[in-house]
């Protein structure tokens, strides 16, 4: 189905929507960070450091979301053979791995205030240390493997080992004693974050979103030139 | 529908992450002494010999217990079923007060005392600006 799409009719949105993406995002961001760093209240405990939540709980959203979307798109392109697949998981990647990396060091910046150190070896920490870690692992696959088939089954095999440790992250705080507190957000029940402190935690989210979009359709982009190059002329 | 070659791969997928979870299960179950990241004062109380390792010892400051003398400061960490007191001296963070959660490390001196070479605060998930934490209070 996906086998067939034609990579003219994709790229001529991908080629245009960055654009429209870039504008929309400068605007969500202003917003969120005027919400986030001058309205928004500050803690009644930790004063003005729980801004750096408005960063660091987006951050950790946005990542643990791509490197779900990749590993199910990586399976799904495994068993099914669509190389479309493969080619959104790869462009996903880098602002994934950003983003990991962001939660990682605002939460380092956090900690010191907060709890007195700047880095723990508790379950939450160090499981989203590991998530850093498979990103590296899944790009550095896409960079060292340039058979097709090959790249497909090891980047395939990466996702797979790294999903597992996807639920360790989310629930680590709830299955062992971790430094890092317990999720204050629940669909299920009511939230113990402040009303006015989860409306510019929302912009930020949103904001964060675009910005991967934006990296996403710039990646996307610049694969479908290079399919264009080699004169192929369907994914 | 699909053809021999989906399945097979299918099943291939299937199996890899059944496996990998129930490994990993079972590795994470057999850990759950060092996955902790600190032992409650229950915990403590519990075990049979005291061991002369460095080890983190968590749960609540409990009210009215903090005392500072001139070189080091006295605290009880509960866990609202037992306790344990503890001595530090150095700089506390800024977080560390009377009712809320602390973790220390150091060593055990016996089941009852224990010296910190390191005091952490530990933030609850709770948010909240001040206006509504003191109408809280009033309640």
């Amino acid at each position: 189905m996906f086998k067939y799409f034609e990579p003219n009719k994709i790229f001529s949105i991908t080629s245009k929507a960055p654009k429209y993406v870039l504008i929309l995002f400068v605007i969500v961001l202003t917003i969120g960070l005027v919400e986030s760093l001058v309205l928004s209240p500050e803690d009644y405990k930790q004063s003005h450091s729980v801004r750096i939540m408005y960063v660091h709980v987006p951050a950790a959203w946005i990542t643990l979301g791509i490197f779900s979307s990749i590993t199910l798109l990586s399976v799904i392109g495994y068993i099914f053979k669509i190389k479309n697949f493969f080619l959104i998981s790869k462009s996903l990647a880098p602002s994934g791995f950003i983003f990991c990396i962001i939660a990682l060091v605002t939460g380092s910046i956090w900690g010191k205030p907060t709890w007195g150190t700047w880095w723990a070896w508790d379950a939450r920490i160090t499981s989203m240390l590991i998530l850093a870690l498979f990103y590296g692992i899944y790009l550095l696959a896409w960079r060292i493997y340039h058979d097709k088939d090959q790249v497909f089954k090891v980047t395939s095999i990466i996702t797979i080992i790294g999903i597992i440790n996807v639920p360790i992250i989310k629930y680590s705080v709830d299955w062992w004693n971790t430094l890092h507190q317990p999720a204050s957000i629940n669909i299920l029940s009511k939230s113990s974050i402040h009303s006015s402190m989860l409306f510019p935690l929302a912009i930020m989210t949103a904001a964060f979103a675009l910005f991967s979009l934006l990296i996403f359709l710039m990646k996307y982009n610049t694969e479908l030139i290079k399919i264009k190059n080699k004169g192929l002329d369907r994914l | 529908m699909y053809g021999k070659k989906v399945k097979l791969r299918f099943l291939f997928v299937s199996l890899i992450l059944i496996t990998l979870i129930l490994s990993i299960f079972l590795i994470l179950k057999s850990l759950e002494e060092n996955v902790v990241y600190f032992q409650s004062p229950t915990k403590i109380k519990e075990t049979s010999e005291i061991q002369r390792k460095k080890m983190r010892i968590g749960g609540m400051v409990k009210e009215n217990s903090i005392s500072i003398n001139s070189n080091e400061i006295v605290f009880v960490i509960t866990d609202f079923k037992n306790e344990i007191n503890v001595t530090y001296s150095g700089i506390v963070p800024n977080l560390f007060e009377e009712g809320k959660g602390v973790v220390a490390e150091g060593y055990l001196k016996d089941r009852n005392f224990f010296i910190a070479s390191k005091i952490l605060a530990k933030h609850d998930e709770n948010y909240m600006p001040p206006e509504v934490k003191a109408a809280l209070g009033k309640e």
